[in-house]
């Protein structure tokens, strides 16, 4: 069900709905609420050999094994602190459970899909395909991101991928 | 719209498909293995009995759920098989062969329905045919020949004989509550009508007056007579979920006149069982007449057929409850929790005084013990034996070798050997294609055997035990052995890089190859080369090992060991820097600190010399990219391990603790881990990766190759 509506979206480009919205350094990015598991602040992780430096290591929650990503590092967006208002989001894509290191979550925001205008090239420092679309909410840009498509993505390295 | 919520108004059958698919798979299993013990010996009434119990529990399974092409196979073994059991037709070896087949059809069938797998109709009709010409043939022999049977009556069978036809007169008088069931009537006398000239008689006379009349109520009963050219199976299967034995009352009405008196008798006692409790109708004797329905076959049937027409018959009272894997798996996960929550504790009381706090430190030790028990009890729920497995072979060897024209025997020793019931299911495959290799390759033909010396019965033996913590499956077969000079053939042709000066145990590892196969003609056995690679592979992905033994003319013997479960590990947990691993310890020979006269260096790589022997030393640390300030061999701790008869000390840090620890998938959220296993969640809730120990030597290999051309740089 969260799936078909996340594709719908995609395909569409201008699906309205619910957003949690994130800092990323000075960029503000929404994503699909319903994917959204729970938020936590940062803890210490165990690290995983030789995997990339975005990918912080694994986390118990409770009794499962959670990777960690850090999307500061992997976007080269901002300095990557880890202190006490450093926020992971903990969310449900594709049956898996990924955490992500954010700088802050602002707000949960209503978009209509007129409030949606499709990405020009050059958007952000993610590429654009992971992108759905912008919104505008208070005159502030809000950078949509396709999560389930970003995190399941061969470059996040999350999964095995078949060879 | 409508549509739609009719739609999720109809009940969901498939949930129940799924019961009824892996309950007719054991009822199949279970009668593959009676009719496998049966081989040669008479078959006793025990035996015959539980055999058909399975088939007519599957009918009338297939029957309730609309499967009904499996009716029509299981409806004729059981027809054959109830005659056998009344000695009609005498029990004769080709039926076991004719019931094993049509135990198969009836298994393709349930695949095609479970899995949609293809359903070849021509082995169904073929089998069915089969079937009914026992039936017919050997009825038809002991009909003439009256003196072999006691319980047919002769009248009966010349009855039968001479016309098709026969005339049955028929009692059915429904129990009160039918209509509450929803059995609709006309549609069992359309059946009825469609099976030859049918006469109905209602008997209304136990209705009560109008007063007293409940409309839901059934107080009539009927009288058929029916001319026609079924036989009274055909009478009782429509009836089969309508009528109890002792509501429906079949009589053969014969040409002579003799015993129609006592078929009137029986009916006038038929017609006043609706007064009577129904006990005294069960202590009523069978009709003598009611053809060759033996009190054998009714009390079978009564065992089967509980009450309740379309309930469940249960016949065997069992002790044992069906449980779905998820939910043990759920049981186990949270066992674990409370495993992990009560290390916390213990870990927190640790700084406590003892003295001050004395019933504190009991209680927590009681705690332990009774985790510990819980654990064990809980993960000893997922544990199957062995036999399940084994149990297979029998049926497998018997056909094959009579295909191959060989004579084998199979020995199965510690059946009852418990494993995982995850590995369980995986290890079949494996052992099917190593008991086929035993019985294409390895097994020679009986006269071959016998110009070897050999007895001409060749014997495979599977055998199942646990040694510590791990569980070894043995294939042995006194065959011929493996041949050193055909592989190393073999392995040069396929261009794999091979020397004469190999040890056999590494000529032996070559047939694991991807499509090695010395076998010169392909058969439909094995021979193909896919086969050891894929055993290698399936047991590796199980964290087991496969091991090759063999002498030329005496036989092989393929050991295969396995970890007794996939939940939980034995470790010795280590640090590295600031990180924490666990050593699984079936892996640990010993941990040692080495002096610094042991080390030396081979062409840039470190060894350690152990008691005259040279092992290469692997830093976790280098392996993984870790941070320690702990570098040099001698200021640490070294652990030897080995796998597959490999050596390597490990460089870590310190030894930290020994620990049971619950095995957590890494996969499940994120990926598979080079050199690791998986990973498990400590005493203070901080996440542990588990080495694989097989996996990091081979990185440490890959590691120290890099490492050495980096120093010689």
């Amino acid at each position: 069900m969260q799936e078909e509506q996340g594709s719908l979206q995609q395909q569409t480009g201008t699906g309205g709905g619910e957003y949690l919205t994130f800092t990323l350094g000075s960029e503000e990015y929404g994503m699909d609420i319903l994917k959204v598991q729970e938020i936590r602040g940062y803890d210490a992780v165990t690290h995983i050999a030789n995997s990339p430096d975005f990918l912080k290591g694994v986390i118990n929650l409770r009794g499962v094994i959670v990777p960690i990503v850090d999307m500061r590092i992997k976007f080269k967006l901002g300095q990557a602190d880890y202190n006490e208002f450093t926020v992971v989001i903990i969310m449900n894509v594709v049956g898996r459970v990924v955490g992500m290191v954010v700088d802050s979550v602002s707000d949960v925001t209503t978009l209509a899909p007129e409030q949606i205008k499709p990405t020009p090239e050059f958007g952000s420092a993610l590429d654009t395909k992971y992108i759905t679309g912008l919104g505008t909410v208070n005159d502030q840009m809000l950078i949509l991101v396709d999560i389930e498509q970003l995190m399941s993505s061969p470059e996040m390295q999350l999964m095995d991928m078949p060879a | 719209m409508t549509q739609e919520r009719m739609e999720s108004g109809e009940i969901d059958l498939n949930r129940f498909n799924q019961v009824f698919f892996e309950e007719c798979g054991e009822h199949l299993a279970e009668m593959e293995q009676i009719l496998l013990s049966l081989s040669d010996g008479k078959p006793d009434e025990e035996q015959l009995n539980a055999v058909f119990r399975a088939a007519h529990s599957i009918k009338g399974g297939a029957g309730i759920f609309g499967f009904q092409d499996m009716t029509v196979v299981t409806h004729i073994m059981e027809s054959l098989l109830d005659r056998v059991r009344n000695h009609e037709i005498p029990f004769t070896t080709a039926m076991i062969d004719l019931f094993l087949e049509a135990g198969d059809v009836i298994a393709m069938q349930l695949a095609g329905h479970r899995d949609g797998a293809e359903v070849r109709q021509e082995a169904v009709d073929q089998i069915s045919s089969k079937l009914r010409q026992y039936i017919d043939e050997k009825t038809a022999v002991i009909g003439t020949d009256v003196t072999e049977s006691d319980v047919t009556p002769a009248a009966n069978a010349t009855a039968e004989l001479q016309s098709g036809c026969r005339l049955f007169e028929m009692e059915f008088t429904p129990d009160p509550d039918i209509f509450k069931r929803g059995v609709r009537l006309e549609q069992l006398f359309l059946e009825l009508e469609s099976l030859g000239e049918l006469t109905i008689n209602a008997e209304m006379s136990p209705i009560p007056d109008f007063s007293m009349f409940d409309p839901e109520i059934c107080a009539t009963s009927w009288h058929f007579t029916l001319k026609t050219t079924a036989n009274e199976e055909d009478i009782r299967e429509i009836f089969e979920f309508v009528a109890d034995e002792d509501q429906l009352n079949i009589r053969v009405i014969p040409d002579q006149q003799g015993s129609d008196h006592h078929g009137d008798s029986a009916r006038t006692v038929a017609l006043s069982v609706t007064q009577a409790p129904p006990v005294q109708t069960a202590a009523l004797p069978p009709s003598g007449n009611a053809s060759g329905m033996s009190p054998g076959r009714r009390a079978a049937d009564k065992n089967e057929t509980a009450p309740g027409a379309f309930g469940r018959r249960g016949s065997e009272a069992d002790s044992s409850i069906r449980v779905g894997v998820t939910k043990v798996d759920q049981l186990i996960n949270q066992v674990g929790e409370l495993v992990i929550t009560q290390a916390m504790l213990a870990q927190a009381a640790a700084g406590v005084d003892p003295v001050q706090y004395e019933n504190l430190h009991r209680g927590l030790l009681q705690l332990e013990r009774n985790t510990r028990d819980l654990q064990q009890s809980v993960m000893s729920i997922r544990l199957v034996p062995i036999s399940v497995v084994f149990n297979r072979f029998p049926r497998m060897v018997r056909d094959l070798s009579a295909k191959l024209g060989k004579q084998v025997e199979l020995k199965t020793i510690g059946d009852s050997t418990e494993l995982d019931k995850g590995l369980i299911e995986k290890i079949s495959d494996p052992l099917t294609h190593l008991v086929r290799n035993c019985l294409d390759h390895a097994l020679e033909l009986p006269d071959v055997r016998i110009a070897a010396g050999k007895e001409a019965v060749g014997t495979i033996t599977l055998r199942a035990s646990q040694m510590g913590g791990r569980i070894v499956i043995d294939v042995l077969d006194d065959g011929a052995g493996l041949n050193r000079g055909r592989i190393l053939g073999k392995a040069v042709e396929r261009g794999l890089l091979v020397s004469d000066t190999m040890t056999d145990d590494e000529v032996w590892q070559l047939i694991f190859a991807p499509g090695f196969s010395t076998a010169d003609a392909v058969t439909d056995i094995s021979g193909r080369g896919v086969g050891m690679d894929v055993v290698l592979r399936n047991v590796n992905s199980m964290g087991g090992r496969v091991q090759i033994a063999s002498e030329s003319g005496k036989g092989t013997r393929v050991t295969i060991s396995l970890p007794l479960t996939l939940a939980i590990l034995e470790g010795i947990s280590v640090s590295v820097g600031e990180e924490k691993f666990i050593f699984p310890l079936s892996s640990i020979v010993e941990s040692i600190q080495p002096k610094p006269e042991s080390l030396k260096t081979v062409n840039g790589r470190q060894v350690v010399h152990v008691r005259g022997e040279y092992i290469a030393v692997l830093p976790l640390y280098g392996m993984f990219n870790l941070q320690t300030a702990i570098t040099e061999p001698d200021r640490g701790i070294l652990v030897l391990v080995e796998v597959e008869e490999e050596r390597a000390a490990i460089l870590v840090d310190t030894l930290l603790d020994e620990l049971q620890v619950v095995i957590k998938s890494l996969e499940e959220n994120y990926r598979k881990v080079e050199g690791t296993s998986g990973a498990t969640i400590l005493g203070d809730g901080k996440v542990a990766l588990i080495l694989d120990v097989a996996a990091l030597i081979d990185l440490g290999k890959k590691w120290s190759g890099k490492e050495a051309a980096r120093q010689i740089e």
